[in-house]
């Protein structure tokens, strides 16, 4: 056995760079998929340090469908003996940036232990929590920046998420200016015996298996992304496979000889395979370790990219450092193990039919597997009909990630039955004998080349799709953010005197000013930011309005309607003519839908004489202004600056938020453009693999054309062209798949994902630059066969004929 | 009552807070807290004498002072004779005086109930904020309630009660009926404290007929027995140097009940306590004329506390051993002490309820280091 193995191993020594190209093969295919592990695994623990610290994770919570829930009913739970814990949660704006401020009841609060943690060291009354003005709580970078000198003290609490604070309900009503109100309610592990069900005593509340509020689990949200990056690693790592499995094959190709020879000497063919396993599973180790290390650092260098996808986009709690987990680890080696096994599982039964064979049948199994293409084609066309039900008829983002790998799949299983077919039509239409060779010669390769060009075409199809999406949401973001950036200043006011101070010297002036009044309530047992606007022409001429009423701004100004976002539209499935909750006695007509990218949570527009109206507790920050006839945007951010004494940081002009904007837009999709690259990457290096495999094989079928009189020269250029046409095939029909792919990305899961659907634009250009790369990767794929071809020595040609008896 | 005043103290503020909030403080904390008790009852009212209680409206709420407490213990048997105790018990303690809307008030409230036998002891706790309706205490009808515990009359006074309490493993509901007088402690309800002039408002009734049903894992039950209420509020914290409280309530065959208890220090234990005739005259206890002495120590949540007691009283000739009904009633509340049912027999037979505190862990408070 050992000296099976020795022999067996001997091979690589005479084989260095094969050795070395399925070790790398392998080793990036793992570092790709445990880079997007690592990624994943470090983003979800940093969600639920917080949540699991806090303890809130996993009880259920109950909330109202139209927003608050009032006191009483939290006192009538209590009095039927639920052992529930109330939470208030609001929008809280002490200084420049606002925060998620949370009040809690400190005496049954789950999370209230860790509070306590921070009180001893600082040596402050425990029962400072809530004695008045109390105590706030917030992680040291949400203290350092936006907590100075509020009133209440301050305690740094290491494991809150940035940008919420956690307080005392007391507390927290006195700074949001309510009472009497709860946001929700957590239900404690340990109820007593004998209690009434919730249905009964609370039917107008609605019961989630989680806390979803701020401080509940991000993942929900964030789910989307990650299952994003996985399918993403997940691909890179089947393109990987490729590489291993042609060049396993290869190998036992090679071993040929050394096959028989052992055989003749009397291995059973039992430790022959046990060998070839060993070998692979070393290989495995090997290559699973390299890919480790390689996977930690790509994953190091796209953290922080990620990091500020996930703060961007959802707002998500992640921390910055990566740290090495077992779990990890031990998924990364055992993806590397299952993987070669999967991908030497042909060469193993290669293996076992040579061994008890012992006759050169490469043709044969070449021709075998060409009949099985109408078998690829069935169960292709099969899969993306599956696919295509799927996505029509199926619902939420695990349907439309489905759809799009039976899709994806699909197409691939077609490729070789498609190419066959393309190259069977283009022999009949063809006369000139050395073409007819070549042709008549690819399709005879077609099934030891099909899976890289599989490969490849996944590949192709995920970059075209990706580069379109990512591509279609730029332009449509672009051209959205100047839509909606109507005013040319935007100031932010320190405090309700401040504005005041603002509207008034803008009047003075004869600037027109936009001001923001917000209101953040609940609608649909989510949080819902509620604009009051002023009427001013900008608003109508400007706001990108998806889908309106007529007269839709004159019915919000004077019929008290309201515009709402697409998330929140596609969420709650509202349209225009609807109505949308407020409050217990408030509903208003929905008169438009706006289109609103790179925020996760629901929003609305009113009128602000109608906030005003209804008296709701309005906050002011924010204040557009626009200048007066003949005055610059930037003389009027001078003397706005002098005359109230603003820091120029308070004045911002529309070009550098929308500069800002687009810089959050871009670094968002870093990753996905180092990944498209990578997979690409990958796809070429299967190729590579694929005609080292084919090579010793092809060689029966070279020497007769060789001895026909085609020089080795003409060979090679043939062996290029081979190549370069198949690559070229492969991308048109990667470029349909590709298309389709971004359709599915755009309408279905983004709109899954972020509750937004965006137009889809065409890129030519960056199809040819990616045609380009392909053709490059094909090109270089064939560079090692061909400068073989050129130096092989004539008597190996002849010998072929005398091998073959 | 001096023992119960420093439970509740205790208890209700650094219990609830430091206990049950910060349940992580380490124990040093929780002693801070303990000193806290030391000052000043500033802004809060101070009982004064001559002022005689008003009923009904002394039995509700009096969030002016800093502490308060509605404490019922009774001794019940089965229908098939086995003795088990219960407890329910609602504390009152203010941050500050007075009342405020919904979460601003200053008023916590927190509640203990517990069902003994003679092998198994069950407990739970409630916490809740003042000025939400989560907790409270109303006059008319009489009502002491947190969340759905309840202490319940039919009217004003505290004459027919209906108590109920439930937790995960127990749950209980008791008629009361008084079966004698109010008994004002003190100088008509004025109780001293200390020489140095601190005092309570106290007053109880000891003698209810008491019958319900208890419900434990292994099913319901019917009991009956005795029951005994105390009423207590004051704002004034105590000396800061006893490590711990002895207190016995019992109720003996004669008619008559013994209410005494031994606050242990440092600088030598101190006992008081109240004998009550069989038709409810209050005879005061001298300093020393009551005297407790352990007999034997159980191990109980790895601390050692005794559970058999030789308790004398020379003036009424009273040598009794008192000895647990359960030795292991231990409450793990956020502050943890031993209270249950004991049986009195000597010279005197009868039954009661014994509490004990500030028994540490076992190196700290082990019996060699008592004297």
């Amino acid at each position: 056995m050992i000296l099976t193995l020795r022999v067996l191993l001997s091979h690589w020594r005479h084989a260095p760079l094969q050795l070395g190209l399925l070790i790398l093969g392998l080793a990036l295919a793992t570092a790709l998929w445990s880079a997007v592990q690592a990624i994943n695994s470090e983003a979800r623990a940093s969600y639920s340090r917080a949540v699991e610290q806090l303890g809130t994770r996993d009880l259920p919570s109950l909330t109202a469908p139209d927003g608050d829930i009032p006191l009483a009913t939290y006192v009538a739970l209590r009095r039927a003996g639920w052992q529930v814990s109330p939470v208030l949660e609001g929008v809280w704006t002490p200084a420049k940036e606002s925060l998620t401020l949370l009040g809690v009841d400190v005496l049954s609060y789950p999370g209230a232990a860790l509070m306590a943690q921070t009180t001893p060291a600082t040596g402050l009354d425990p029962l400072a929590v809530l004695r008045p003005p109390g105590t706030l709580y917030a992680h040291p970078d949400t203290l350092a920046h936006v907590l100075q000198d509020t009133g209440p003290r301050v305690m740094a609490l290491q494991e809150l998420p940035q940008g919420i604070v956690l307080t005392d309900l007391s507390v927290a009503e006195r700074l949001l200016g309510t009472s009497g109100r709860l946001s929700r309610i957590l239900i404690l592990p340990d109820q007593p015996m004998g209690l009434l069900p919730l249905t009964q005593l609370v039917p107008e509340l609605e019961l989630s298996t989680t806390d979803d509020g701020a401080l509940g689990d991000p993942q929900r949200l964030t789910q989307s992304f990650h299952l994003n990056l996985t399918a993403f690693g997940l691909l890179a790592f089947g393109v990987g496979l490729f590489i291993v499995q042609g060049s396993v094959t290869l190998s036992v190709e090679q071993r040929r000889g050394t096959i028989h020879t052992l055989r003749c000497l009397g291995v059973p063919v039992a430790t022959l395979i046990q060998a070839l396993l060993l070998e692979l599973v070393l290989l495995a180790l090997v290559a699973g370790v390299l890919g480790l290390v390689l996977g930690y650092i790509v994953a190091g260098f796209l953290l922080p990219d990620v990091n500020a996808t996930l703060r961007g986009l959802y707002g998500a709690p992640v921390a910055g450092a990566l740290s090495l987990r077992p779990g990890w680890v031990l998924s990364g080696l055992g993806m590397a193990l299952a993987g070669t096994g999967l991908a030497g599982l042909q060469a193993l039964l290669t293996l076992k039919h040579m061994a008890t064979q012992l006759t050169q049948a490469s043709q044969a199994v070449a021709r075998r597997r060409a009949g099985l293409i109408w078998i690829w084609a069935i169960v292709g066309l099969l899969l993306i009909g599956l696919a295509g039900g799927m996505l029509w008829g199926g619902n939420g983002l695990v349907a439309g990630f489905v759809g799009l790998a039976g899709l994806m799949l699909g197409c691939a299983l077609l490729l070789p039955p498609s190419l066959f077919w393309a190259l069977t039509f283009w022999l009949r239409m063809t006369r000139r004998p050395v073409l007819r060779w070549l042709i008549a010669d690819s399709r005879l390769q077609l099934p030891g080349l099909s899976l890289s060009l599989m490969a490849l075409l996944l590949a192709i199809a995920t970059n075209i799709g990706v580069g379109t999406m990512v591509s279609s949401f730029r332009l449509t973001f672009t051209g959205w953010i100047d839509q909606r950036l109507a005013a040319d200043l935007y100031v932010e006011a320190a405090g309700p005197q401040q504005a005041q101070a603002i509207l008034t010297w803008a009047e003075a002036r004869g600037a027109r000013s936009l001001p923001q009044y917000r209101w953040t309530t609940r609608s649909a047992s989510a949080p819902l930011l509620l604009y009051g606007v002023v009427d001013d022409p900008l608003y109508r001429q400007n706001w990108p309005l998806l889908r309106s009423l007529p007269d839709a701004w004159d019915r919000l100004h004077s019929k008290g309607a309201v515009l709402i976002n697409e998330q929140l539209a596609h969420r709650a499935d509202l349209a225009p003519g609807d109505m949308l909750a407020l409050g217990p006695d408030w509903s208003a007509r929905i008169v438009g839908i706006y289109s609103d990218y790179g925020n996760p949570d629901g929003q609305a527009i009113a009128g602000i004489t109608t906030l005003q109206q209804r008296a709701v507790p309005l906050t002011l920050r924010r204040i557009g202004l626009v200048p007066p006839d003949g005055e610059t945007p930037e003389g009027l951010a001078a003397a706005l600056r002098q005359d109230l004494a603003l820091p120029a940081s308070a004045i911002l002009a529309k070009d550098r938020i929308r500069a800002a904007s687009v810089a959050v837009f871009d670094r968002t999709f870093v990753v996905t453009a180092a990944l498209n690259v990578l997979t690409l990457g990958v796809a070429g290096f299967a190729m590579l693999t694929s005609f080292l495999s084919q090579w010793s094989r092809r060689l029966p079928q070279l020497a007769p054309v060789w001895a026909m009189g085609v020089s080795r020269r003409q060979l090679a250029g043939l062996e290029l062209l081979r190549s370069l046409g198949l690559a070229l095939l492969t991308f048109v029909l990667a470029l349909p798949l590709g298309l389709g792919l971004a359709w599915v990305l755009l309408t279905v899961i983004n709109l899954e994902a972020f509750g937004w659907r965006l137009p889809m634009f065409l890129f030519p250009a960056d199809w040819a630059r990616l045609l380009g790369l392909t053709g490059a990767a094909a090109g270089i794929a064939a560079l090692l066969p061909i400068l073989r071809l050129l130096h092989i020595p004539p008597a190996r040609l002849l010998g072929v004929f005398s091998n073959d008896r | 009552m001096i023992a119960r005043a420093y439970r509740a103290v205790f208890a209700c503020i650094s219990t609830a807070i430091l206990g049950i909030v910060f349940p992580a403080l380490p124990v040093s904390a929780q002693t801070q807290g303990y000193a806290d008790l030391g000052r000043a009852a500033t802004g809060f009212a101070v009982p004064t004498p001559g002022v005689p209680l008003q009923f009904p409206a002394d039995h509700g709420a009096h969030p002016d002072y800093r502490i308060e407490w509605w404490y019922l213990t009774a001794n019940l048997q089965t229908e098939t004779g086995e003795d088990l105790g219960i407890q329910w018990t609602l504390f009152r303690s203010a941050l500050a005086p007075g009342e405020g809307p919904a979460w601003q008030s200053p008023q916590i409230w927190m509640a203990h109930a517990a069902v003994t036998t003679p092998s198994d002891h069950h407990f739970a706790e409630r916490l809740g904020r003042g000025g939400t309706g989560q907790a409270g205490v109303e006059i008319a009808p009489f009502t002491a309630w947190i969340d759905d515990w309840e202490l319940r009359a039919p009217d004003a006074s505290l004459d027919r009660l209906a108590v109920t309490a439930r937790s995960e493993d127990f749950a209980y509901a008791l008629d009361l009926a008084a079966d004698g007088p109010l008994v004002l402690h003190g100088s008509d309800g004025y109780s001293v404290k200390s020489a140095q002039g601190q005092a309570s408002y106290y007053y109880a009734q000891p003698a209810y007929q008491i019958t319900g049903q208890i419900t434990l894992p292994d099913g319901s039950h019917r009991v009956s027995g005795t029951a005994w209420l105390d009423r207590e509020w004051s704002s004034q914290p105590l000396a800061p140097d006893q490590s711990g409280w002895d207190w016995f309530s019992l109720r003996l065959d004669s008619g008559e009940a013994l209410m005494g208890f031994v606050l242990r220090s440092e600088q030598g234990d101190f006992t008081s306590g109240t004998w009550i005739t069989a038709d409810g005259t209050v005879e005061p206890l001298h300093p020393e004329e009551f005297q407790a002495a352990p007999l034997a120590w159980s191990e109980v949540a790895g601390r050692q506390i005794p559970t058999r007691w030789h308790v004398t009283l020379d003036s009424r000739q009273l040598r009794v051993e008192v000895g647990a009904l359960n030795p292991q009633a231990w409450m793990g509340t956020s502050f943890a002490y031993w209270e249950g049912p004991v049986t009195v027999s000597g010279s005197h037979t009868g039954r009661g309820y014994l509490e004990m505190t500030g028994y540490g862990e076992l190196r700290s408070n082990s019996p060699s280091n008592r004297k």
